[in-house]
């Protein structure tokens, strides 16, 4: 049985990374987030886990890359610039082949920009903000629940397919209080089983039986045929794993004359959206991406012919949209409906200006 | 036959990319002989820079992993917590830790994080080809200061010893210098202590390496070692600023 607590965003995300069996945090203050250092450097020690303050987001990252290459199972959160200023890191492990889970709990820029909910952070996830030919899958939940069991679950795929994972959730997710069911505990890795179950960590050679069984954990290459091959061996990698990072839900595609493409708090609120055009006769459909990279281009496959136009609603300036028209391929009309600065729009502003879409149509 | 001098282990058995002259060879083998003579090298984990030493991970012959530039004490700081009984050290030139790393040093010397930090100080950027480094000396000339360093235009060369040492928790910091072999018989005493620091779980260790650029410093290898004892040794004395010992003692 699985208990169901009323918890804030934040400390079940933190309390879910510790029963998905994450036991290394390296955090830094910044809203809307805190709650998790903090929650962190309560329960951590309590399970034998450890807590670093680190001195920036670039030591804290750098830290998760440390501590990954090491064996650790890591999760560490932040928010918009807090990332950005991690995307170097970011670009080492997915070079490296390291694995970490990394929320960001979003708000909105760009700059400093505000500290209310937002999605403009949606290129620098999907699209990598570091350098170089690479990719990090990246989870979008909608609700807490859908957080808690992505956030417990992305430990086990990282380590799987040797990658950091981004569970991407608005700060109105992290802020807002729900009643959330928490996974069990699963059984941490412990240090001295580190050498046997992570084939690729440094633990010094006298585990793996001496010096011929010595491991580097790196990035440079300065041979470009080198460097070459490992880019394409990532990517054979990222081609295999796609199957099980690309995640979505498909409501009411068949015969809906609007589909909406939403994820986050605006798919949440899409949904009410959905029942009030319903009450004014106008079937609407949701394609709800649960991962933002890869993007679940099969989704759009499911969009039938009584459809007049897919509409991208976003707390962004049009982000999500490039990957919506280049998943319609062209064979519906693309819409935006989006709000930022930090603004949600409401239930009632989303239907009319889908209402109004749909009537510039005709 | 007894043979009075061979390989370490601690090396791999390859030729280095180092310059001729340059001490990194010297200041490589230092550590990894040490850390053989403890016993050491197989529960060791190193974390190799930025710059000219970026491939050290190639010659020692322990595990190890590579820092983005100035990352070094950060990625250490993770692997130390994640094996609390390994010897763990982080090996660094002047542009990666003195000016792009500064954050991540200062801070991990603050935590009293336990491993060995070893500092290569040659006054210069080696591998980008001879900028000005953060530990240029006045007068010194660089292909970013062409007339010479002076303190008008780029401040005062820092003193990365003389700055840990104000950290409580940098329990040990030396400079030592790889100019002569009475000056190297000395670095390797300081490696032996910031290593037993460490082990014994005292807190952060420090040891600052003066080194030579002669490709950079345009210099002869013989030219370079004289100039590290009449213009770096008078503005970088060497010594000891920390040691547990030393302070329990007082």
């Amino acid at each position: 049985m699985t208990e169901k607590v009323l918890m804030k965003g934040n400390e079940a995300f933190a309390e879910a990374a510790m029963r998905g069996g994450c036991r290394f945090y390296f955090g830094y203050p910044i809203t809307p987030q805190s709650e998790i250092p903090e929650y962190m450097s309560r329960e951590l020690p309590k399970r034998g886990g450890c807590f670093v303050q680190a001195e920036s987001e670039l030591g804290a990252i750098n830290m998760t890359y440390g501590a990954g290459a090491a064996g650790g199972c890591v999760f560490i959160s932040s928010s918009s610039p807090g990332i950005a200023l991690m995307q170097e890191g970011l670009s080492f492990m997915a070079s490296a082949e390291v694995p970490a889970v990394i929320l960001n709990v979003s708000r909105c820029g760009p700059g400093i920009g505000g500290i209310q909910p937002g999605q403009a952070d949606y290129f620098q996830a999907t699209r990598g903000g570091g350098n170089g030919d690479y990719h990090i899958p990246v989870f979008a939940p909608y609700n807490m629940q859908e957080a808690v069991n992505l956030i417990y679950e992305a430990p086990s795929l990282a380590y799987k397919w040797r990658t950091p994972v981004i569970i991407l959730a608005d700060g109105m997710m992290g802020q807002m209080m729900e009643p959330v069911a928490l996974p069990p505990e699963k059984p941490a890795l412990e240090a001295k089983d580190i050498a046997s179950q992570a084939d690729w960590a440094i633990t010094g050679y006298d585990d793996r039986g001496g010096p011929q069984n010595r491991r580097v954990v790196k990035s440079l290459r300065l041979q470009p045929e080198a460097l070459e091959e490992h880019v394409e061996h990532l990517f054979a990698r990222y081609a295999k794993a796609a199957p099980e990072f690309t995640r979505y839900e498909a409501i009411g595609l068949e015969d809906a004359e609007i589909v909406f493409v939403a994820y986050g708090t605006i798919a949440r609120l899409t949904l009410e959206v959905m029942d009030m055009l319903a009450e004014q006769g106008i079937k609407a459909g949701l394609i709800r991406p649960i991962s933002l990279w890869p993007f679940p281009e099969e989704a759009f496959d499911k969009i039938g012919p009584a459809t007049k136009v897919v509409i991208s609603a976003e707390l962004s300036k049009g982000q999500l949209l490039d990957d919506v028209k280049r998943a319609v391929c062209g064979r519906f009309p693309v819409e935006l409906i989006y709000r930022t600065g930090g603004i949600i729009p409401t239930s009632l502003e989303v239907t009319e200006k889908a209402k109004a879409i749909l009537e510039g149509l005709q | 036959m007894k043979p009075v001098f061979t390989y370490t282990n601690g090396m791999l058995p390859v030729s280095t990319h180092y310059c001729p002259g340059c001490t990194h060879g010297i200041a490589h083998r230092l550590i990894m002989e040490v850390l053989e003579e403890n016993g050491k090298l197989g529960q060791a984990i190193g974390v190799a820079p930025i710059g000219c030493s970026v491939m050290a991970h190639q010659y020692m012959n322990v595990d190890m992993c590579e820092a983005a530039h100035g990352r070094a004490p950060a990625v250490a700081t993770g692997i130390r917590r994640v094996h609390p009984d390994k010897v763990v050290f982080t090996y660094q030139g002047d542009g990666d830790l003195a000016s792009i790393g500064m954050s991540e040093i200062i801070a991990a010397a603050a935590r009293g994080e336990r491993f060995s930090t070893f500092f290569i100080n040659n006054g210069i950027y080696g591998m980008t080809g001879g900028q000005l480094a953060p530990t240029t000396l006045i007068g010194q000339r660089a292909t970013t200061a062409v007339e010479g360093r002076t303190k008008a235009q780029f401040g005062m060369p820092i003193k990365m010893c003389e700055l840990l040492a104000q950290l409580e928790c940098a329990v040990y910091v030396e400079r030592v210098a790889l100019n002569s072999p009475a000056n190297i018989r000395k670095a390797k005493k300081a490696v032996q202590r910031a290593f037993a620091v460490q082990e014994q779980g005292l807190g952060f260790s420090f040891v600052e390496f003066l080194s030579t650029c002669p490709t950079n410093w345009g210099m002869t290898p013989s030219d370079a070692l004289k100039w590290v004892d009449e213009k770096m040794i008078p503005y970088y004395p060497l010594g000891c600023l920390r040691d547990p010992e030393k302070e329990a003692s007082k």
